[in-house]
């Protein structure tokens, strides 16, 4: 942050790749986990997911899981302690966040300074992060539901955090789908992820 | 890039041009590179790798390293949930690696239970001489690795009271299992010890079904429905890890819950 360009710090700009990676293994290889025992009534196309059988799936999802929960924590312990949390995302006002989504709808949301978030943006991204949290904290339920009774209870059981677990997947899969939207619609964005300014 | 001065008076298309200017060719060469990079990346958790037999060997190696996280996450006092009978699945499914005209048709009266490894007392068991021992009952949900879970009614013979009788020694690593169906599996000695480890001999008040593995079925709800071998026909105690029918093809060991 000592180059007054810097729009995102070099932390920054690693743990968001990596967690990148870490996201794109557990989606897929979760999909294919869902095939062998399918909640809705459904099932994920197999040629998008990961792991080629069950076994094959298990090994990366708790092979990924580190990735994802290790980089959570060193982002999180960043933002906290370099407070870029406190500065970068708040305040969020109602009124700024009712201001730039009719702004979105109009297609004129503000892009002009990458360095700050506009309402829609602090919302989105502290959304995703609290979902990425409840995601990890469902997945542990499932994956241990006997040694972590007090999450078990708070998720309703073994079975609905198998149903929590899938929906904040798929709440997970959508921010995606509006993140690339916005990236492409903002090409420069990508850039400032890249290279930091 | 000199900006010390005459910010303040800059206009807004100054300010655009100035950072088209930035990103010009440089800017996208360099995102040339960053692309190219991103390709690598995807090649690199893509199909090609997926069957790669380095990427195969560093997931496994990351599933014995989960074996170690489970064992020491594993809590020998706590109990797995228990249930009112009122909320036991009906019908409990079958679930194993042959559909049910695999399943063996095991005659009770010739049965024996071999006993090996690290214990004092090798001789085998009839199902009577079970049936003597101290017996009791459960009603927990067994989860299925694929997922989905069932409440199922257990009673027989705590583990752990077996172990004891037959003189086995507790400081050894695993106790192995071998079916009557050609399945084996192992388990840890903490949860073989565990108080809700049930060397298993009814479901539901009745004497062991077949499709439920009878005369005898390892339960442990604190593992997976996989490591709850059916038809058990031989237990040891051992330091050799023993592996199992699924294991031995990529599911995690430990597999407890």
């Amino acid at each position: 942050m000592s180059n007054p360009q810097t729009i995102h710090p070099i932390w920054l700009r690693l743990t968001h790749w990596i967690n990148v990676i870490a996201v794109v293994i557990l989606v897929m290889s979760g999909w294919r986990i869902y095939n062998a025992s399918p909640i809705f009534s459904f099932q994920i196309p197999a040629g998008i997911t990961l792991g080629g059988w069950l076994a094959g799936a298990l090994l990366w999802h708790f092979a990924a899981m580190w990735i994802l929960f290790i980089n959570g924590i060193v982002y999180l312990l960043l933002n906290v302690f370099s407070g870029r949390i406190a500065y970068k995302f708040f305040p969020i006002r109602p009124t700024d966040v009712f201001h730039d989504f009719l702004a979105a709808l109009r297609g004129k949301l503000a892009h002009a300074d990458l360095r700050q978030y506009n309402a829609l943006q602090k919302l989105a991204y502290l959304f995703v992060v609290l979902d990425l949290v409840v995601l990890v904290l469902s997945g542990l339920v499932i994956w241990k539901s006997v040694q972590f009774p007090l999450l078990r209870e708070l998720m309703g059981g073994y079975d609905s955090a198998r149903i929590v677990h899938f929906v904040c997947m798929a709440l997970l899969v959508a921010f995606i789908v509006v993140h690339l939207v916005m990236v492409a619609l903002v090409p420069r964005t990508l850039i400032a992820m890249l290279r930091g300014h | 890039m000199n900006r010390k001065s005459g910010k303040d008076k800059m206009d807004e298309p100054a300010i655009i041009q100035s950072v088209a200017q930035e990103l010009d060719l440089p800017a996208r060469r360099q995102f040339l590179r960053y692309a190219w990079t991103l390709g690598g990346i995807a090649l690199l958790t893509g199909c090609r790798v997926d069957d790669s037999d380095s990427v195969e060997s560093m997931l496994r190696m990351v599933s014995r390293f989960n074996d170690k996280v489970q064992a020491a996450l594993f809590d020998p006092s706590r109990l797995a949930p228990t249930y009112p009978e009122s909320m036991m699945t009906r019908p409990f499914p079958f679930n194993a690696y042959y559909d049910r005209n695999g399943i063996p048709d095991i005659d009770g009266d010739d049965f024996k239970l071999t006993v090996g490894g690290l214990v004092q007392d090798k001789h085998s068991w009839t199902l009577a001489e079970l049936s003597q021992l101290p017996h009791s009952s459960q009603v927990t949900r067994l989860i299925c690795v694929e997922g989905w879970s069932a409440i199922g009614k257990w009673g027989g013979v705590t583990f752990s009271t077996f172990l004891q009788r037959v003189g086995a020694d507790t400081s050894a690593k695993y106790v192995g299992l071998k079916c009557a169906d050609d399945y084996y599996t192992s388990i840890d000695m903490p949860t073989a010890l565990h108080a809700q480890t049930l060397l298993t001999l009814s479901y539901d008040d009745q004497v062991l079904p077949a499709e439920y593995g009878y005369p005898l079925r390892l339960r442990m709800p604190t593992k997976l429905g996989f490591k709850n071998p059916k038809h058990v026909v031989e237990i040891f105690v051992t330091n050799d890890y023993p592996g199992g029918y699924w294991e031995d093809q990529g599911y995690n060991w430990f597999s407890g819950s």
